[in-house]
């Protein structure tokens, strides 16, 4: 089962790196007003069903893929089996 | 009898020989702790050191923080057995939940690397014969020292006198100056600077003996207790 972890600052947390990137998009003229920079996991589970994929990637995405004090995440199942 | 010293080694870790060297100098027994070693070799302190554990993927110490070492480390501290987090050291021990917090990168995205003053904020077994307001000179060398809490938890760390140490110019944009910070037990320390380097007036200054002295007393007061 393919899942997309998604974990991106939390809104309200100073993010250097996305500001850096917003600084150079204003130098070549792009009207981006705030950007902020974020990870993408892509996993491969090995379980029964799409509902057991999120509940999985879930606890994954809290113990190791983010940090809570500042990151937040989003899960996505990228294709379910018909059973 | 000389106190045992445990200095974790991750891949990736640098500054472990210097810790280790720092032990002996203080006239304790260093003993290195590969990280896929689950015991701490009797050690009755530990040293979690710096560099770029795991080659700092996911989150600069998130990764080791995971490994088995650190489950002995969990267990020593639970017990109240001192453990000093330095650098990437301390980024490791917030990861693993020992110590409240996040290091973030440096608010201005530039490495650092200089002496830098610290004020005493407060007495500890930590800071032997350090009162308020004396200072320490010790180096940083970082990219990712930026401390960072909820304002909430700022309240709770300052209320419970947790923070140890302040920078006197704060070089990294960590929140309100905090430079060292302790768990709400007091028996888990971490710090962005390096004690280990500042061993030796040779080197400028020798401040750093006052910490890992404080590690070594604790862990000779826990012994006699045990």
């Amino acid at each position: 089962m393919k899942v997309t972890v998604t974990v991106r600052p939390r809104a309200g947390i100073l993010d250097p790196q996305g500001e850096a990137v917003r600084r150079s998009l204003q130098g070549l003229g792009y009207a981006a007003s705030d950007v902020r920079a974020g990870k993408v996991f892509d996993l491969d589970l090995d379980v029964a069903d799409a509902r057991e994929a999120m509940k999985v990637a879930g606890r994954i995405a809290e113990q190791v893929l983010s940090n809570p004090l500042i990151e937040e995440f989003d899960v996505a199942v990228q294709e379910s089996v018909a059973v | 009898m000389s106190v045992r010293v445990a200095v974790l080694a991750f891949p990736g870790s640098c500054d472990d020989r210097d810790a280790l060297r720092a032990v002996g100098l203080m006239g304790a027994e260093p003993v290195r702790v590969w990280h896929a070693d689950p015991e701490l070799g009797g050690a009755a302190a530990v040293i979690v050191p710096g560099g770029f554990s795991y080659g700092d993927y996911l989150r600069p110490g998130a990764l080791a923080a995971l490994s088995p070492a650190m489950g002995a480390v969990r267990e020593h501290a639970a017990a109240g057995g001192p453990v000093l987090g330095i650098c990437n050291g301390f980024q490791v021990l917030t990861e693993a939940g020992l110590l409240p917090g996040v290091l973030r990168p440096n608010a201005h995205l530039q490495f650092r690397f200089q002496d830098v003053a610290l004020r005493v904020q407060r007495e500890s077994a930590w800071l032997p014969g350090m009162v308020a307001g004396d200072t320490l000179d010790i180096p940083v060398k970082h990219h990712d020292g930026c401390y960072f809490v909820t304002p909430g938890q700022l309240e709770e760390l300052d209320a419970a006198g947790q923070v140890l140490l302040r920078y006197v110019r704060n070089p990294n944009g960590s929140v309100e100056s905090i430079a060292c910070i302790t768990n709400a037990a007091g028996n888990v320390a971490g710090l962005m600077p390096h004690p280990e380097h500042a061993v030796d007036p040779l080197l400028g200054s020798d401040d750093g003996r006052i910490l890992l002295q404080g590690l070594l007393d604790q862990a000779v007061a826990v012994e006699a207790v045990a």
